[in-house]
C-alpha cells in the first residue's frame, strides 16, 4: 500500500481523497453559515459548539488542517513534477481546443484559494485561536456584546467593502476550481460514471450552488449592516 | 493555396533547435497535410537545402508513425485522425501554420520534428502482455467466450496506435491515456486477468519512470487522440491499480 | 544448381506431422549458445522472434521504424483466414487448402499450402489467448465473415483493424521477450547487406538511422522477413518506407528470386486525385460483401460523371451496369481480387470511369443498408417502416460493420459513403512473389531464411484475402521455429561467430563505399524524381496488363533510369546523421534493378494466371471468352532467378510444381 501512493496514480487518488474531505467540509461550513442568515443566535450556538467540542477542535480540526495542507502540497508537488515532465514548451498551443479554461488551470484558482485561506484565517482563525489558547477564554464572549461573539465578528468584518469584494472574488475561483475538481476527484478514483449525467449535474450545481451561496452570504451580512 | 510554415529545426538531439519560416505555393486542398511536407522537402532537396526529417510511414493513419503538432495541436486541427490523414482542405490560402515536433522530456527530439518514442516501449515491455507461449498448444479459441460487450470494449481500448498524440496534447505530458488503453484491454479479457495486478503496477511503475507528467483529467487526450481512446480507460487504471495494491 | 524444395514424401495430410516428428532438434541448453538475426518486426518477423526467443535462442531483432509495431502488417484491414468451421458450413483443412491453391491459379507449391491450411487453425487459438479482441457474436463465440473467391465464412477479424489486432498480439510476445532479455530489439535500423562465410549466412550489416553508425552483427542464421515490394510502383498501399533491399540484398548475395511479375492489385482502394499523390489507400475487401460494384451502362452517364455535371444517385438503377454481377454470377462482387480488378480496369479503359481521371468505379452500399435496415425493422418490431427509418437503421448496422473504413473515406475523399456511392480502384497491395524458400523456408543460402510476404510463398499467381496475416503468422509462429532447427543442430559446436573477419570487412566496405557515393554525387535529380519514373514505368507495362512489347521497353526503360539514378542523383545531408533521403535513395537504387527482374519474369511467363495477365494468352471463345487463360503445359513451375551481375542477364532455374492431390481445372468464378 504504501507503494501505491508513492505511484503517480496513487497521487492522484490521495489528491482526491483529500478533495472529497474538503468538499465534504465545504458543505458543513456553508451550512453553519447559513444560519447566520436566518438567525444570529442559532448561528451563535453553534458556532460555540464548533469551537468548544473537543471532538471538533482536537480531532476534526487537525485532520482539516492536514487536509487543507496535503492538498495544497501535493498540488504543488504534482503541478512541479508535471511542469517537469514537459521542459521546452510549445511555441504556439491551443489548448482551448480540446480542454476547459478550469480543466487547465487548477494550480491558478487553487493558489487563488490558497490566498483566500490566509485572508481567512487573519479575519477568523487566528483571532479565535488567540482568544482560546493564548488567552485562554473559551467562553465565546467579546467585551462589547451580550453572549457568544461569533455573530458581531461576522457583521464587522463584512462592512470592509473591500474584504467583501475580495472574498465574492475568491469565491468566484472556488467556482471555476469546483468545476473541474468535482468530476476530476471521481475520475481519479475510478469512476468511470464521469461520463454519466448525474455525476456532472450534481458536480455542477455542486460547483456553483456553494461559493454562490458564500457569496451571497458574505453580501447579505455587508448589505444588511447599515 | 500558398501558406507559409513555422517549421522546429533541430539538428541532433544535442543541438539547440529554432523555428524556421518557409513559404509553400500551389498547395491542393486534397492533398494531405504529409504530401503538403513532400511539397516542401522536394523544394528544398532542389534548392539545396536539408529537406525536414520526420517521422511517418502507413499514411493511413494505423502505424501511429506520424507526430506533428500543428498549430497547437497534436495531429492539427481536425479530429479523430492522425497527422497523415489531416487534409490541406483544413486550411485557408495565406495561412500559417506551425508545425512542432511532440514534446515532452520522455519524448526527446532527435532531429527536426523526429522524437524518440522509446519510452513507450519500455512500458509495454514492463507488462503490456499474457504470459502465453507462442506454441499453439492452448486451448481451443471458442472454449473461452468472452461477452461480446467485453470483447468490444476491450477492442475499443485495442485500437491505440501508440502515436504519443495524448502526451503531446496533455499539458502535464501524462502517458496515463496510452498506459490506460493497454491495461483496459486486458483487464477486460478472462485471458488477461490472471496477470492483471502485476501488470498494472509494473506498467505503472515504468510510467512513472519515464518522466511522464500525472493525469489532472483534462481529457485534452481523449479529444486529440486519432482513434478516440476513451478517458474510461484511465479510470479502469485507476481501479485496476487500487484493486492491486489492496489485495 | 538445382533447386531442391526439400518437399518430405508420404500422403499430403500426413507430410507435414511426419515431417516435425523426424526433424532434428536443437537441445534446450544448446539453444543458449545460437544466435539469430530476424530482419523485420511484421507479423511474420515478429512472431517468429517471439517464438525463437522462447525457445531459448538469442534474437537479434530488426525493424526500420521507431517500434516493431509499426510494421505495416498493422495495415491489413479485413481479417485472417483459419479452418476452424466454427459456422459449420463445410470448411475443412483441405478445402482451404484447395481454395488456396485454386485462388493463386495453380502456381503455387501444394505442400506449402497443405501445411499452411493445417497450421491456421492454431493461429487463432493462439490469438486468442495472447488477448486479441476478435470480434464476437452475442452469445460470446467468434466471429466470422467471407471473403472473395471462397464460398465459406472462415475469416475472423477484428473491426476493420484485424492486422493491427494480430500484430499488437505477435508485438506483446516479442516485448514478453525483450523484457526477459532473450530478443535484443534494434529499432530504427537498416538492414543494408547480409554476410557470408564459407556460403552460410553468418550476420548482417545494419545502419543506425538515428546516427548513421554501420554496425555489425553476427548470428548463425539470418531470417529475412522485410515484407513485399510493391513500392517499385511507387504508387501503393504500401506503408512509405516499405522496400525490398534486404530481399535484394540476399539476391544478389546468391538467393534466388521467384516469379517477381506475380503482383497483386487490389480492386477495392481509393482513385488517385493528384499527381503530388504519395501513396494509395486500400479499402477492405470485406466490403465487397455488402458492397455493389457498378459504372453506369451509358457512356454519356460516365461523361457526365467524369464532368461533375451529375450525382451518381441520379442514375436510374436499369442505367446501371453492375459488372462483376453480370460477368460473374455465380461469386458476383466476391470475385477475386484479380479478377475483380481486370474488370474494373476492362471498363474504365472503355471509358465508363466516374471520376476526373476517368479511373474509378463506384461501391454502392445503398441496397445493403436497406437490406439490413429491413432486417432491423422486423427484429425491432417496427411496422410500416418509413424508407428513411430503414436507412437509418440499416446504416447503423453497416456503420457497425464497417464505420472505421467509411471514416477513412470520408476523411480522405470528403465525401459521406453513406450517402453516395464510394469510388475505388485498383491499386498495388501486396507481391506474391519473392526470394525462393524450400520447404523449411530456407532460401538458396545456407542458414538465410525467408519467411512472410518476402518470400514467394503459398499464394501462386494470386492471394485470396485474408490469407497474408494467415501465412505471416504460420510463417512465424509454427513453421520456422520447427523448421530453423534442422539447420541449427549442426552450429551447436561452432561457437560465437566474430564480426572482426574479412567478409564482414568486405561487406560493411561495400555498403559505406554506396553511401559515400550517394553522399558525394552533386546530381541533380531527388530520389523521388527516378521513384515516380519507375513507378509509372511499371504501373504503365507491368501493370494490371502486360504485353510482350511493352515488358521489352519496361526492361529498356528501366536500364536507361538505372543508369540515369548512378550519374544524377542528388542526396543532401550527410552519412553519420538521421537521413531520409539517404535512406529512401538506397531503396529505390534497388527498385531500379528489381523492376527490370520484374518485367523479365512476366516476359518469360507467356501465360496469364491470377494477377499476371498477358494479353497474348486469353480464351478467345466459348464460356470464358476474354478471360486468362492459363498455360499448365509450359509454366507449371516456379520461376527461380539467380542474380549474375545484370538483372537482364539472371539466369532462370525452374521448379516445377506437381499436382497430386488437386487437379488442375481451370479457374471459373462464373
Amino acid at each position: 500500500m504504501s507503494g501505491f501512493f508513492k505511484s503517480s496514480i496513487g497521487r492522484k487518488v490521495a489528491m482526491a481523497l483529500s478533495a472529497f474531505f474538503l468538499m465534504f467540509f465545504l458543505l458543513q461550513h456553508f451550512a453553519i453559515n447559513l444560519l447566520s442568515v436566518f438567525s444570529g443566535d442559532l448561528f451563535n450556538e453553534v458556532s460555540h459548539f464548533m469551537g468548544t467540542n473537543w471532538l471538533i477542535q482536537f480531532v476534526m480540526q487537525p485532520i482539516l488542517i492536514f487536509g487543507v495542507v496535503f492538498h495544497f502540497v501535493m498540488g504543488f508537488i504534482l503541478e512541479i513534477r508535471n511542469k517537469q515532465a514537459r521542459t521546452i514548451s510549445y511555441v504556439k498551443n491551443n489548448g482551448s481546443a480540446n480542454s476547459t479554461w478550469m480543466s487547465r488551470n487548477m494550480i491558478y484558482s487553487g493558489i487563488a484559494i490558497l490566498a483566500f485561506i490566509i485572508l481567512h484565517f487573519i479575519d477568523f482563525w487566528f483571532p479565535e485561536i488567540n482568544a482560546k489558547y493564548i488567552k485562554g477564554d473559551w467562553t465565546g464572549g467579546h467585551e462589547l456584546v451580550d453572549g457568544y461573539r461569533y455573530f458581531h465578528e461576522l457583521q464587522v468584518k463584512f462592512e470592509n467593502p473591500i474584504r467583501v469584494a475580495a472574498y465574492v472574488l475568491a469565491f468566484v475561483f472556488l467556482a471555476l476550481h469546483l468545476l473541474h475538481g468535482f468530476t476530476s476527484a471521481f475520475q481519479s478514483m475510478g469512476a468511470s460514471t464521469i461520463r454519466k449525467k448525474r455525476l456532472q449535474t450534481i458536480g455542477r450545481i455542486y460547483s456553483i450552488a456553494i461559493p454562490l451561496g458564500f457569496i451571497f452570504i458574505a453580501l447579505f451580512h455587508h448589505l444588511n449592516h447599515h | 493555396m500558398n501558406l507559409t510554415l513555422k517549421i522546429w529545426r533541430q539538428k541532433d538531439s544535442k543541438s539547440k533547435g529554432q523555428m524556421v519560416d518557409y513559404k509553400v505555393t500551389d498547395i491542393s486542398e486534397h492533398m494531405s497535410f504529409l504530401e503538403m511536407m513532400d511539397v516542401l522537402n522536394e523544394q528544398l532537396v532542389n534548392t539545396g537545402e536539408e529537406p525536414v526529417a520526420f517521422d511517418h510511414d502507413c499514411r493511413e493513419g494505423i502505424c501511429g508513425m506520424c507526430s506533428m503538432y500543428i498549430n497547437g495541436e497534436a495531429h492539427g486541427p481536425d479530429r479523430g485522425v492522425t497527422t497523415c490523414q489531416l487534409h490541406m482542405r483544413m486550411f485557408k490560402d495565406g495561412d500559417t501554420i506551425t508545425i512542432e515536433p511532440f514534446r515532452a522530456t520522455a519524448f526527446p527530439v532527435i532531429k527536426d520534428l523526429v522524437v524518440d518514442r522509446s519510452s513507450f516501449e519500455r512500458i509495454q515491455q514492463a507488462g503490456g502482455y499474457i504470459s502465453v507461449n507462442t506454441s499453439g498448444n492452448t486451448q481451443d479459441a471458442n472454449s473461452i467466450p468472452i461477452s461480446k460487450h467485453a470483447a468490444d470494449e476491450a477492442m475499443d481500448a485495442a485500437t491505440c496506435i501508440g502515436c504519443g498524440a495524448c502526451v503531446a496534447t496533455c499539458k502535464n505530458s501524462s502517458a496515463m491515456l496510452f498506459v490506460g488503453a493497454k491495461v483496459s484491454q486486458y483487464a477486460l479479457l478472462p485471458q488477461g486477468q490472471v496477470e492483471a495486478a502485476d501488470r498494472v503496477r509494473n506498467m505503472v511503475a515504468q510510467m512513472d519512470l519515464e518522466g511522464f507528467g500525472n493525469c489532472t483529467n483534462t481529457g485534452a487526450c481523449e479529444i486529440e487522440c486519432p482513434k478516440g481512446i476513451s478517458l474510461d480507460n484511465i479510470a479502469r487504471m485507476n481501479r485496476e491499480l487500487m484493486k492491486a495494491s489492496l489485495s | 544448381m538445382a533447386l531442391d524444395s526439400k518437399i518430405p514424401h508420404g500422403p499430403l495430410k500426413d507430410k507435414w506431422t511426419d515431417y516435425k516428428n523426424h526433424i532434428n532438434l536443437v537441445n534446450p541448453a544448446n539453444k543458449r549458445h545460437i544466435d539469430i538475426i530476424v530482419v523485420g518486426t511484421g507479423l511474420a518477423g515478429g512472431s517468429a522472434a517471439a517464438t525463437l526467443a522462447e525457445l531459448g535462442y538469442n534474437v537479434k531483432a530488426f525493424a526500420y521504424q521507431d517500434s516493431p509495431r509499426r510494421a505495416h502488417s498493422i495495415a491489413a484491414q479485413g481479417g485472417i483466414n483459419a479452418a476452424k468451421n466454427y459456422q459449420g458450413d463445410g470448411d475443412s483443412t483441405y478445402r482451404l487448402f484447395y481454395d488456396t491453391v485454386k485462388g493463386g491459379d495453380y502456381r503455387s507449391r501444394e505442400a506449402n499450402v497443405y501445411r499452411l491450411a493445417e497450421v491456421s487453425a492454431n493461429i487463432i487459438d493462439q490469438c486468442v489467448a495472447q488477448g486479441v479482441p476478435f470480434a464476437r457474436d452475442y452469445g460470446g463465440l467468434l466471429d466470422n465473415r467471407s471473403f472473395g473467391g471462397v464460398l465459406v465464412s472462415r475469416t475472423f477479424y477484428a473491426k476493420g483493424q484485424t492486422g493491427q489486432q494480430l500484430l499488437l498480439g505477435a508485438y506483446s510476445a516479442m516485448n514478453r521477450q525483450i523484457a526477459r532479455g532473450k530478443i535484443e530489439m534494434f529499432n530504427r535500423h537498416e538492414m543494408l547487406d547480409v554476410v557470408k562465410i564459407d556460403g552460410k549466412a553468418r550476420g548482417i550489416i545494419a545502419r543506425n538511422l538515428v546516427t548513421g553508425e554501420i554496425e555489425r552483427h553476427s548470428a548463425h542464421a539470418v531470417v529475412i522477413a522485410t515484407g513485399g515490394y510493391g513500392n517499385v510502383y511507387f504508387l501503393s498501399t504500401n506503408a512509405m518506407g516499405s522496400n525490398a533491399t534486404a530481399a535484394w540484398k540476399i539476391h544478389k548475395k546468391g538467393a534466388f528470386f521467384a516469379n517477381p511479375c506475380f503482383t497483386q492489385i487490389h480492386p477495392t482502394c481509393i482513385p488517385r486525385s493528384g499527381d503530388y499523390q504519395s501513396k494509395l489507400t486500400l479499402m477492405s475487401e470485406s466490403l465487397r460483401n455488402d458492397g455493389r460494384i457498378w459504372v453506369p451502362k451509358k457512356i454519356e452517364d460516365s461523361k457526365a460523371l467524369q464532368q461533375r455535371k451529375i450525382k451518381p444517385t441520379d442514375i436510374a438503377e436499369e442505367d446501371r451496369d453492375y459488372f462483376l454481377e453480370r460477368r460473374y454470377p455465380a461469386f458476383g462482387n466476391l470475385v477475386p481480387r484479380d479478377v475483380a480488378s481486370r474488370a474494373a480496369k476492362e471498363r474504365c479503359d472503355a471509358g465508363y470511369g466516374v471520376n476526373a481521371t476517368g479511373e474509378a468505379v463506384f461501391l454502392d452500399f445503398a441496397s445493403a443498408i436497406t437490406r439490413y435496415g429491413k432486417t432491423q425493422a422486423k427484429i425491432q418490431n417496427i411496422e410500416n417502416p418509413s424508407d428513411a427509418k430503414i436507412y437509418e437503421l440499416g446504416q447503423a448496422i453497416v456503420e457497425e460493420k464497417y464505420g472505421n473504413l467509411f471514416q477513412m473515406y470520408e476523411k480522405i475523399v470528403d465525401e459521406n459513403p453513406y450517402e453516395t456511392p464510394m469510388m475505388i480502384y485498383p491499386a498495388t497491395h501486396y507481391t506474391m512473389g519473392g526470394v525462393w524458400v524450400d520447404y523449411n523456408l530456407m532460401t538458396t543460402v545456407d542458414g538465410l531464411y525467408c519467411i512472410g510476404e518476402a518470400n514467394f510463398s503459398e499464394h501462386g499467381a494470386n492471394r485470396l484475402g485474408a490469407s497474408a496475416l494467415m501465412q505471416g503468422l504460420a510463417d512465424g509462429y509454427f513453421v520456422l521455429p520447427y523448421t530453423i532447427g534442422d539447420y541449427l543442430s549442426n552450429e551447436i559446436r561452432t561457437g560465437k561467430i566474430p564480426t572482426n573477419t574479412p567478409e564482414f570487412e568486405e561487406a560493411e566496405k561495400e555498403v559505406t563505399d554506396r553511401i559515400n557515393f550517394f553522399i558525394n554525387n552533386k546530381g541533380t535529380n531527388s530520389v523521388d524524381y527516378y521513384h515516380k519514373k519507375l513507378g509509372k514505368i511499371m504501373w504503365d507495362k507491368c501493370g494490371m496488363s502486360r504485353n510482350e512489347q511493352g515488358l521489352k521497353e519496361a526492361m529498356t526503360e528501366i536500364k536507361a533510369l538505372r543508369e540515369d539514378f548512378w550519374k544524377n542523383v542528388k542526396v543532401p545531408g550527410s552519412a553519420n546523421e538521421m537521413n531520409p533521403e539517404l535512406e529512401k535513395a538506397g531503396r529505390v537504387a534497388d527498385f531500379l534493378e528489381l523492376g527490370e527482374l520484374f518485367a523479365k519474369d512476366a516476359l518469360n511467363r507467356n501465360e496469364s494466371c491470377g494477377g499476371h495477365f498477358r494479353e497474348e494468352s486469353v480464351e478467345l471463345d466459348g464460356e470464358q471468352k476474354g478471360e486468362a487463360k492459363r498455360n499448365d503445359k509450359d509454366y507449371a513451375y516456379v520461376a527461380a532467378w539467380e542474380y549474375k551481375g545484370e538483372p537482364a542477364d539472371a539466369v532462370l532455374h525452374k521448379e516445377i510444381l506437381e499436382f497430386k492431390d488437386i487437379e488442375l481445372k481451370q479457374r471459373s468464378y462464373k
